[in-house]
């Protein structure tokens, strides 16, 4: 009796959180694919007609299209390459012992707490001006001419932004996984003469795997929407080099006004992002069970 | 030998770590001395580190010129109304998949995630549509209600795997000796459940605290949080560094208190529990 009153309670309370999830899951993404089928211009309001898939064809072959997939894989491809291969060292680096480690890892940890537009624009303006950021200065300490970050190399430029601001997620995911590391494991290998090196490849390396796809795996989720930094430092340009996916999108739906085109590139975002968060949703459903 | 060695170890890893840890901190750092600059000296080549003219005055401009407070007080009211009532909605839930999981429950959990995992971008264009229809475009209860439900999945997922650490033996012996549900949750639970209850706090102040996409499509001006107010500063007539490095650092201030508080939720709630 008491277990059936537990269940219906149970039930009862889960339903709220349950029932507003669905809502804000299933009504937005129905409207997105409603208006991805009309010529819906808010320039142009009493025209929507319905045109089928022309949409999503003016979308996809659209040149700013292909543009901004490039700029969206080379974005999250170069920003999990440069978070991992920093953070792997960083994080080993913490993990040995280092007098004042937790001021360190204040130290680490702190760019991940900054608002996007704060370093962004920190990072334009103080740091990468071509005439007065300190960059420029110490270029010309060393008798180098300046680079002027945004014009010359833009996207790289919100590249270096971006891993800034995520090298702290991957270091502090690796070295909480370093913590967990069995000591004597380590200490048997040495023990037995491995070298350094053999260590880290035989025993740390392997035991990171698991840590290291889920830093891949959330990272992605976040930087494949990556939309502030560009926003406040080059508004998608010069051009479309630094415009990525959700970009695009934004300015076709708020600066185009055109709902029906960017409602289809929001689905082709959708779709791409349920790629990556399929492997994601494995991984953590795998560890449920465990 | 052995000793010696280790010594040296020691504080080659000691100085290598406070070396990089000093360099990752660096822009924040140099954005706190460029607030107490004036705007000449901001912009000074060569720049000077510590021996300039030290001044508050640009935290007091900051407020006069663009009404600061106004923007902070959005902020807390954005972070702190979607958080609460994220916790509402998702204290009960959690509590329920925790203690009384069936069959379904794992599914639920991870179709609670995948929510997560679409992009807002994909769903911009009607919720847009959907604001300006019902006049919550600019409205400060507009955006406590994107980011209430943006962060509720993180918040059922955290609260989730903190109670399911609750040992279930002690409400067992609860229950035998009599204990309602109210009872049971008010003093068995409750007590045990503050500390995963706090940090879930924390972590989703600092999320939609720094939250920029929702934060910089849906506000303008009146219900503006500090991120839409910074993001102002990018505007060409409106390069002022002292000033922009003195809003920005009252900007981040709290939350970076908050989240050198909170570094080891930030780890298990930001990766589902994968990763403890």
């Amino acid at each position: 009796m008491a277990t059936r009153q537990t269940q219906l309670l149970a039930r009862s309370l889960l339903t709220p959180a349950v029932g507003l999830l669905f809502i804000w899951m299933i009504v937005p993404l129905a409207l997105t694919i409603y208006f991805s089928t009309l010529h819906y211009s808010l320039l142009d309001p009493g025209s929507e007609s319905f045109v089928g898939l022309e949409n999503f064809r003016y979308f996809l072959t659209d040149p700013a299209f292909l543009a901004s997939l490039q700029n969206t894989l080379v974005l999250v491809g170069s920003v999990l390459a440069l978070t991992i291969l920093l953070g792997i060292p960083l994080a080993l680096l913490m993990d040995q012992p280092v007098i004042g480690r937790n001021f360190v890892r204040l130290m680490v940890i702190a760019p991940f707490f900054v608002m996007p537009t704060v370093s962004a624009l920190v990072w334009k303006n103080l740091l990468m001006h071509p005439v007065s950021g300190l960059f420029a200065w110490l270029a010309s300490l060393f008798g180098l001419t300046p680079i002027d970050w945004f014009n010359d190399v833009p996207l790289f430029a919100v590249i270096l932004i971006v891993t800034w601001q995520w090298l702290p997620f991957a270091t502090l995911i690796l070295l909480t996984a370093l913590q967990s590391l069995d000591e004597e494991q380590k200490e048997a290998a040495e023990m037995d003469g491995a070298s350094a090196v053999s260590t880290f490849i035989y025993i740390t390396l392997p035991h990171l795997a698991r840590p290291i796809t889920v830093v891949i795996l959330i990272e992605t989720i976040f930087l494949l929407t990556v939309f502030a930094e560009i926003f406040v430092t080059t508004g998608g340009g010069p051009g479309l080099q630094t415009t990525n996916i959700a970009f695009l999108i934004y300015a076709q739906a708020l600066i185009q006004f055109d709902v029906g085109s960017a409602s289809a590139g929001g689905l082709v975002a959708v779709v791409i992002a349920n790629i990556v968060a399929f492997f994601l949703v494995r991984i953590v459903g795998r560890n449920l069970e465990a | 030998m052995a000793r010696m060695a280790t010594t040296r170890r020691v504080a080659i890893s000691t100085a290598a770590a406070w070396l990089f840890g000093f360099l990752i901190f660096f822009p924040i750092l140099w954005m706190g001395l460029a607030s107490f600059k004036t705007e000449l000296e901001a912009f000074a080549i060569p720049p000077s580190f510590l021996f300039f003219h030290w001044t508050t005055e640009n935290y007091a401009t900051v407020q006069e010129r663009s009404d600061y407070l106004h923007h902070a007080m959005n902020s807390i009211i954005i972070a702190g109304g979607s958080t609460l009532i994220a916790l509402l909605i998702a204290i009960p839930a959690a509590w329920s998949m925790a203690f009384s999981p069936t069959k379904r429950t794992k599914d639920i959990l991870l179709w609670m995630l995948s929510t997560k995992m679409m992009p807002p971008v994909g769903v911009l264009v009607p919720i847009y549509l959907i604001y300006k229809t019902f006049g919550l475009l600019d409205s400060r209860i507009g955006l406590v209600l994107i980011l209430c439900l943006g962060n509720l999945p993180i918040v059922i997922w955290m609260l989730f795997t903190y109670f399911k650490e609750i040992p279930r033996d002690i409400l067992e012996a609860a229950r035998m000796d009599g204990a309602t549900i109210g009872r049971e949750l008010v003093y068995v639970l409750t007590p045990m459940a503050i500390p995963g209850l706090a940090s879930t706090l924390l972590l989703n102040l600092i999320l939609a605290w720094n939250e920029a996409f929702w934060t910089l499509n849906l506000s303008t001006s009146s219900a503006a949080p500090l991120t839409t107010f910074i993001a102002s500063y990018s505007s060409p007539e409106g390069l002022f560094w002292a000033k922009l490095s003195a809003a920005s650092t009252l900007a981040i201030a709290p939350i970076l208190v908050l989240g050198w508080f909170s570094q080891k939720q930030l780890v298990r709630g930001l990766t589902f529990g994968a990763v403890k």
